[in-house]
């Protein structure tokens, strides 16, 4: 959108990388249902990077692992996962592992729990490689050496132990392994939370570096608005299992349309601002119970601007350029013109 | 709540009024563990909080930030140095301990954590009272603590657990909970950051009518800059077990002069522009392996681009905050030098640039 789409190898150069369509997810582990994600479309073209913001809960890493299928077992998941035009969740498991790595991977949350502990970091970047390509040993070795060279990770440390690196440098192997077989997309799930400021600033300066060089299209996952602000084109914001704005990430921020991402945007403050001086943005009441079917705009019950038309029915998407946004103050949901 | 709130509490002014809450020279050593030398957390540390003052302290994990807080409230015996509450110096006996803290209270990060799963929320708050054996009106105070924290009506929390109430809701009753024995002090380590964004601001406005309702200080720990902008008068920068540079927040955030906290703030990421700035290399410092000299020297940007003359001297000898009230106060020999030396990094935040 903001960006110039890059024409993919392997893609047609006009249809999307990612396409996701009424994705809808439901955990049944309890005695309750858990509505996790209940019906959000998105698009993502190559080389483009999107933000995925929201409170916990909010469904950002259902809808991120569900793409992968990387889902607990007592998950149902509907709708259409297309990735380079081919429906992910129609796909059988042979397919899906060939997927993972090679085409799509994931920097997870925590390196220390995602790293193995007992392989050294030269072993689980080599793993990918000798799994999904047809190279040798030396020649996969040499590939895991360069990537620890690119993610500013000496690559001396090839046999070192998880546990012998640092927080900053546990968080770099796992983008070399990411990276390892030159995947198409990233997801990136809060890849810097545990991470002090400093180091989340080398972080994110690196791997927004790394996928722009390499044209890789990148799906950010983080409670941080800032975060994603600094590093993405586009912003979705989910609410309550629904995707209730995306746009261009100044946009979303600068002038937010939903009332959601506006109380959002509102929460971090920009240093210098004199209105959020001894003033903290704030939103009274919790986000709704998951288990509970909601009917109506699942922020009616916190929303400032609310009206009774907005508590019962389905509040669809409406478009505004590029942007959309479900709520009824968008500009033109009067006319319903070009609902999503 | 009890007496000493009637009396109107003068506005945070560190220059004139006995500070309610003091460290002097203040010192925590941990012993040395496996392989690892002593770790020096907090090193020599002089902070004053102002009656009715907020004030923010701020640090990367490791800098010792926590155990400061943790000694302000009495939890950690210092290796040297004093407390002073009110002027009078904190005497680690029993009876000391057990006055000083009805008076300083800590709110911890975790509000899960800090209360026990199977107790309900009436209990939980009359805890404390509880334990200073003070049972007279003890649901009244309950009562009236739920509600400074905006719990209402309160006896409709009564007899919930912690698990029926959202995060949001339990650091609320954390908060109540240090509220009913009528502290003059609240010390809040991280308090908002296992919350949610939306939830967030709303604890944080509390701390803020706290101060205005009861005169409450309050010292909030976080690595947070934000939170310093939202909620303190005044803020101090911490980093290997010292406090590098202290003054009003729109002084320090605005305007920053020490090396470490210029670097913080360019690490924060922009909110209104597709851009993250790596400012420091290196990973956040080692409290049992000390550089000499100044804490910062080994990663100094500033000391990078000084003369060799003047580089030597962060080595030779450790800067102090200057003595005195002054309203900032930063410690580093060469911080006038940046305008000589990088003068292309002194401009001062544009407060135009708003983005909210």
């Amino acid at each position: 959108m903001t960006v110039p789409q890059r024409t993919e190898e392997r893609g047609t150069g006009t249809e999307p990388l990612l396409d996701v369509r009424g994705l809808t997810v439901t955990y049944r582990s309890g005695k309750e249902p858990v509505y996790a994600t209940r019906g959000v479309d998105l698009t993502l073209a190559a080389g483009e990077t999107l933000g995925m913001a929201g409170e916990s809960g909010s469904g950002k890493t259902t809808v991120a692992m569900s793409l992968l299928r990387l889902l607990p077992a007592e998950s149902t998941v509907t709708g259409e996962i297309r990735f380079r035009g081919e429906d992910l969740l129609q796909a059988n498991w042979g397919r899906m592992r060939a997927v993972r790595w090679a085409e799509a991977s994931v920097v997870f949350q925590g390196a220390m729990s995602a790293l193995n502990p007992v392989q050294t970091i030269g072993d689980q970047i080599t793993e990918p490689i000798l799994l999904h390509e047809k190279v040798g040993e030396k020649a996969a070795s040499a590939r895991a050496r360069d990537l620890l060279d690119s993610v500013g990770v000496p690559s001396r440390r090839v046999t070192s132990y998880p546990h012998e690196l640092s927080g900053g440098q546990r968080q770099r192997v796992m983008m070399a392994m990411a990276l390892a077989c030159d995947p198409g997309l990233v997801i990136a799930d809060e890849p810097t939370t545990a991470l002090d400021v400093i180091v989340q600033a080398q972080i994110l300066s690196l791997l927004t570096e790394l996928v722009r060089e390499r044209g890789i299209s990148l799906i950010m996952i983080s409670h941080d608005l800032s975060v994603l602000a600094s590093t993405c084109d586009k912003i979705a914001v989910m609410y309550a299992g629904r995707l209730v704005e995306t746009g261009p990430s100044r946009e979303v921020i600068g002038t937010p349309l939903h009332p959601y991402s506006r109380a959002l945007a509102g929460a971090f403050p920009t240093l210098g601002d004199p209105a959020s001086r001894l003033s903290p943005g704030g939103l009274p009441g919790d986000p709704p119970d998951l288990r509970e079917q909601i009917d109506g705009c699942p922020f009616a019950p916190r929303c400032p601007e609310v009206e009774d038309r907005c508590r019962s029915g389905v509040i669809p998407s409406v478009r505004l350029g590029d942007r959309a946004a479900a709520c009824i103050h968008v500009p033109g949901y009067e006319e319903g013109v070009d609902h999503v | 709540m009890s007496e000493h709130h009637d009396e109107p509490t003068p506005l945070a002014d560190p220059g004139v009024a006995v500070p309610v809450l003091e460290a002097r020279d203040l010192a925590i050593t941990f012993p040395p563990r496996r392989g690892h030398g002593a770790a020096r957390a907090v090193d020599g540390v002089n902070l004053a909080l102002a009656r009715g003052e907020v004030l923010a302290l701020i640090g990367e994990s490791g800098c010792g930030k926590s155990t400061l807080a943790r000694a302000l409230v009495g939890l950690v015996e210092p290796t040297r140095g004093e407390i002073h509450y009110n002027g009078e110096l904190l005497r680690r006996t029993r009876t000391g301990l057990r006055e000083f803290r009805r008076h300083v209270q800590l709110v911890l990060q975790d509000p899960y954590g800090a209360l026990n799963p199977r107790q309900n929320i009436h209990d939980a708050v009359a805890e404390g009272l509880r334990l200073h054996g003070q049972r007279a009106g003890l649901t009244r105070r309950v009562s009236e603590a739920l509600e400074q924290v905006g719990m209402r009506p309160p006896d409709h929390f009564f007899d919930r657990y912690p698990h029926q109430l959202s995060g949001g809701q339990q650091q609320r009753v954390v908060i109540a909970g240090a509220l009913t024995l009528g502290p003059e002090v609240l010390v809040a380590d991280e308090p908002v950051s296992s919350l949610d964004a939306s939830v967030r601001g709303e604890i944080l406005k509390l701390f803020l009518k706290l101060r205005d309702d009861l005169g409450l200080a309050a010292l909030v720990v976080s690595h947070d800059l934000g939170l310093a902008w939202n909620i303190a008068d005044r803020v101090a920068v911490m980093y290997l077990g010292r406090i590098v540079e202290v003054g009003r927040v729109e002084e320090v955030l605005l305007r920053p002069q020490h090396p470490y906290t210029r670097a913080l703030l360019d690490a924060v990421p922009s909110m209104s522009e597709q851009k993250v700035t790596e400012v420091l290399g290196g990973e956040p410092p080692d409290p049992t392996a000390m550089p000499q000299g100044c804490r910062f020297h080994p990663r100094c940007p500033l000391r990078a681009i000084l003369p060799e003359d003047k580089a030597r001297e962060c080595l030779a000898d450790m800067p102090v905050l200057p003595p005195g009230e002054d309203d900032r106060q930063v410690a580093c020999f060469h911080v006038d030098e940046w305008d000589r030396v990088a003068p292309q990094s002194t401009e001062t935040r544009d407060p135009s640039e708003v983005t909210t």
